[in-house]
């Protein structure tokens, strides 16, 4: 067959006006984090304390840490799928997030006695830490798979890693309005370790799914 | 045609495209094929490929073109875009050919500069995936693509609905995707 011929068969095919890529991977994105939102309030529930709590700077180091890396993800997972687009600046940005943590590691090791430190690595819930991240993330990391499979990413694994980050600053933000360990070592050990397990997951489905 | 003024060009087809103008999309894949052609059968003889193969490369981009064309911003060039697709295809040929990934993919700038080439092969390998189709999504492409019948005739033809054609059509050419992938489901 000539390739003329495959052209009338692309031209019998077209129809009009389907939604970006871009907004669709946004849109699904908001249907995954709404689901995980749902999931903490009804079966996890939030903090007590929480309202007392917002005047505590290690709350909000907890979400600073994990926004922004939800942030730079976010930029970097559309453009790994997009031919063409531009990713290094945003490779860049995602180091931030480390960034982040390391100045909050910093200040909590400059505000406390350093006989308190092994108390505050190991908190009192990690094992449901490194559980309910994961749970929180899967719906958001479905979702955004499910919109990737529409991109056209050069490297099906690495876009699928980057779902995985952004799955899983997702469901830390959310697991932080649940987290009673406050201390920045707990998140620095911790939140790292359930957010690499979602982008680990991230990676293989990419490899597996993401091929086009 | 000038540099920029083909990309301009394209671009204009593709958004009238994207608005639903089969002919401007027509128009936008007839000419972006010479190009792509050029382009594609100099790199397959620089990376090892006959130039035969390198026909199977052009279908397969311009079929990545057609499936993965909402990933285009409107306000972005479109240059770029195309290229990148090239040339994921052509990584993924050679990487099926097991050639060892030596020499570099040339870039956008010669999309542009090059000079359109004719198209004298009829491939097997599109015709052999066609062959793995269902029969009666067999039937529908060769009444789309090689009678060059359209959608209400091919319908009224096979006895579907036009929606029904429409549907069978998008899934054979995803397969059709598949199948120049490598995967057989």
């Amino acid at each position: 067959m000539k390739t003329d011929a495959l052209i009338d068969l692309l031209v019998a095919d077209l129809e009009p006006s389907r939604l970006r890529f871009r907004s669709r991977l946004r849109l699904e994105l908001a249907c995954g984090g709404v689901l995980a939102g749902l999931i903490l309030l009804v079966a996890i529930r939030l903090r007590p304390d929480l309202g007392a709590q917002l005047a505590s700077p290690r709350l909000w180091f907890k979400f600073a840490a994990t926004l922004t890396l939800s942030l730079a993800s976010l930029g970097l997972v559309w453009r790994l799928a997009t031919p063409g687009a531009e990713v290094r600046p945003w490779l860049k940005m995602l180091f931030l997030a480390p960034l982040v943590l390391g100045l909050g590691v910093l200040a909590e090791a400059v505000a406390t006695p350093s006989s308190s430190w092994p108390a505050r690595l190991v908190g009192n819930y990690a094992p449901f830490c490194v559980t309910l991240i994961p749970l929180l993330s899967a719906a958001p990391l479905a979702c955004l798979l499910h919109a990737l499979r529409r991109g056209a990413p050069a490297d099906p694994g690495l876009a699928g890693a980057a779902a995985g980050l952004l799955a899983g600053g997702v469901g830390a933000s959310l697991y932080a309005l649940h987290c009673t360990d406050d201390s920045p070592f707990f998140v620095a050990a911790w939140y790292s370790l359930a957010i690499a397990i979602v982008t680990l997951t991230g990676y293989a489905a990419g490899r597996r799914w993401l091929r086009w | 045609m000038g540099l920029a003024r083909a990309e301009k060009e394209w671009e204009a087809l593709m958004r009238q495209a994207t608005a639903g103008d089969g002919a401007a999309y027509r128009r936008l894949l007839a000419s972006l094929t010479p190009a792509l052609r050029a382009v594609v059968r100099r790199n397959c003889g620089r990376i090892g490929l006959d130039p035969g193969e390198a026909e199977d490369v052009v279908q397969e981009t311009l079929l990545a073109i057609h499936l993965k064309r909402e990933t285009w911003e409107p306000e972005r060039p479109i240059g770029p875009w195309i290229m990148t697709i090239a040339r994921n295809k052509l990584v993924d040929a050679r990487r099926r050919r097991g050639k060892a990934a030596t020499a570099p993919i040339e870039d956008f700038a010669d999309l542009l500069s090059a000079a359109g080439a004719d198209d004298d092969y009829d491939r097997l390998d599109l015709d052999r995936m066609i062959g793995r189709l269902g029969d009666r999504d067999q039937s529908l492409v060769r009444a789309l693509a090689i009678e060059g019948r359209s959608v209400r005739e091919t319908a009224a033809a096979l006895n579907m609905s036009e929606g029904a054609v429409r549907v069978a059509l998008h899934r054979a050419i995803k397969r059709l995707a598949a199948l120049f992938r490598g995967e057989d489901s």
